[in-house]
């Protein structure tokens, strides 16, 4: 995340969502309602990168979630359809060799808002993730990956097409 | 060859009609199965359940991620739900139907010999609601998607069983849904026939279209266009209107008629619903 | 009923892998509804899983993902019978969440 937007240094801002964290853990006792408010809820205004999500462009977006630009690299890869079934539902897969990722996200360069998601990744979690995304049209889609502090990309067009079905 | 194969398997099944006016289901369903099985020499009957899939490695991959956590997971928990609540006289669906209402969506549509008409699994659904002092349900999604889809599960695997007996109202209404199914109709003046016999396969701009054998196994479908579930009824009016063609009602004879014919066509593959389609 | 979570969870050589698929129409914000007038953005902004209460993945989702969400990824342990919660947040200040078991 980046801490810049907000005029704060990273550190507590961690600790922060460690805190929001742990009162989810907590919480897992109590009943459903108050347990989802006081989860996620509580940490949601704190840790959910809003501006990073206003972004409108791949640079911007990056800048606005890590404040930093990642270098292509061989030891990301992203699965994902040459040609979208369904602009809707693209089911895109990313993968990491790198050590020690802490962060993922995907982005797709000529949707309205560039961020589509980012996940953080606490060590022992896998940074192979697999969802379904929205593609607007016929875009660039990058997976970038945080690892020891450093951004890696990969990317790939994907095609969509409209459906004739109606 | 092959297209004189199609002139006359195409004969074949129009000739019943044209000659002496007599439908001949069992003809006309080794005809139809027997132009697919010729144009595709590759693809087994079962194959057909799948749809547009049959014919495209690329969108199979993608709807085999999405089969993985199938977005109809939802429907079909509502569905039992729905299924086994009891109603408000102490009933259920089950009392309406044979084996309690599991494993027959295979069996549908029947042609009720009381009142001669078709009836499809949902509008017995709807019937025995009424039966129970109940309002229908609308037939084209929502609880009634969600009933059809935790039936139909229920009868996966089971080979499609559509019944033509010889009375004139069932042959009459089987011919009425043949004849619809092969006439072209609205503005772009196609018929069913156009896109998912004759085209079946092909792309329709960033659509594969689906061939019409093995069509109705999969349904009802969560379709990623709609978000939602839908039965072959939602389909039958989308495509109607997609042809610009005013659609009839949900429970009209039309497209009941027309099921009993397409799912007819049919018989012997494996009922393969819910689905997931794009 | 309206916000369903299903959560599958199954472990396998010392790593779980966790599928679930939520209820939420992720509206854009950018699509018209039958009336031709702009659905609001309605979409999940935050979703977390936990394994026995500890934190093993946080998502941050914005509107370009899909419809009714599937997410799908792995972390190392987990044992039968634990605890995979999930639980989520929208842009409305919704909650839902739920827990299952891993099998």
């Amino acid at each position: 995340m980046n801490d810049a937007d907000q005029g704060r240094p990273r550190q507590p801002r961690r600790r922060e969502v460690l805190a929001g964290v742990a009162a989810g853990g907590v919480a897992l006792l109590l009943p459903p309602v108050a347990r989802a408010a006081e989860n996620v809820g509580a940490a949601n205004a704190a840790i959910y990168p809003t501006k990073a999500f206003a972004q409108k462009s791949e640079a911007a977006a990056l800048q606005a979630l890590f404040g930093k630009t990642p270098v292509p690299s061989a030891k990301v890869t992203m699965d994902a359809p040459d040609i979208a079934e369904n602009g809707a539902v693209v089911p895109v897969a990313v993968d990491s060799s790198l050590p020690d990722v802490t962060m993922v996200a995907l982005l797709a360069e000529d949707n309205p808002f560039t961020l589509a998601c980012a996940y953080k990744i606490p060590p022992g979690t896998s940074p192979a993730i697999s969802s379904r995304l929205k593609l607007a049209k016929t875009t660039k889609v990058v997976a970038v990956t945080e690892s020891g502090g450093k951004l890696y990309s990969t990317d790939k067009q994907i095609k969509v097409t409209l459906g004739g079905c109606g | 060859m092959k297209f004189a194969y199609v002139v006359l398997a195409l004969m074949t099944m129009m000739s019943g009609a044209l000659a002496a006016n007599q439908p001949d289901p069992a003809a006309d369903l080794k005809a139809f199965q027997g132009y697919f099985q010729h144009r595709f020499p590759k693809v087994p009957l079962s194959a057909y359940v799948d749809g547009p899939y049959t014919f495209s490695e690329s969108e199979r991959a993608q709807w085999k991620q999405i089969m993985e956590f199938p977005p109809y997971q939802f429907a079909l928990d509502s569905g039992k739900t729905l299924f086994e609540a009891k109603f408000p006289n102490g009933k259920d669906y089950a009392s309406c139907f044979p084996n309690g209402g599991i494993g027959i969506a295979q069996d549908y549509p029947k042609f009720d010999p009381k009142t001669g008409q078709v009836v499809t699994l949902g509008s017995a659904i709807n019937q025995c609601r009424v039966a129970n002092g109940l309002d229908t349900l609308k037939l084209t999604k929502g609880d009634m998607a969600d009933l059809l889809a935790y039936m139909t599960y229920t009868s996966r695997g089971k080979p499609i069983d559509v019944v033509v007996p010889d009375d004139p109202r069932a042959l009459a209404a089987y011919q009425a849904g043949k004849e619809y199914f092969y006439s072209r109709r609205g503005q772009l003046n196609f018929s069913c026939s156009s896109c998912h016999v004759q085209e079946a396969g092909k792309h329709l701009r960033g659509n594969v279209l689906a061939p019409a054998l093995g069509m109705t196994a999969s349904f009802p479908i969560y379709r990623s266009k709609w978000g939602d579930m839908g039965t072959l009824v939602r389909r039958f009016i989308g495509c109607d209107k997609k042809v610009k063609s005013a659609p009839d009602k949900p429970d009209s004879a039309t497209y009941r008629d027309l099921a009993y014919f397409l799912t007819y066509m049919s018989n012997g593959l494996p009922i393969a619903g819910p689905g997931a389609r794009p | 009923m309206a916000h369903q979570i299903l959560v599958r969870a199954q472990t396998a050589g010392g790593s779980t892998t966790v599928e679930a698929l939520v209820k939420h129409p992720m509206d854009s914000g950018f699509v018209k509804d039958a009336a031709g007038k702009l659905i609001p953005p309605h979409y999940i902004e935050v979703i977390e899983f936990t394994h026995n209460g500890k934190v093993v993945l946080t998502g941050f989702w914005g509107p370009a993902v899909s419809q009714n969400p599937f997410i799908k990824f792995a972390f190392k342990g987990g044992k039968s019978g634990d605890a995979i919660g999930v639980s989520w947040v929208d842009n409305k200040g919704e909650t839902a969440n739920t827990t299952a078991k891993i099998m």
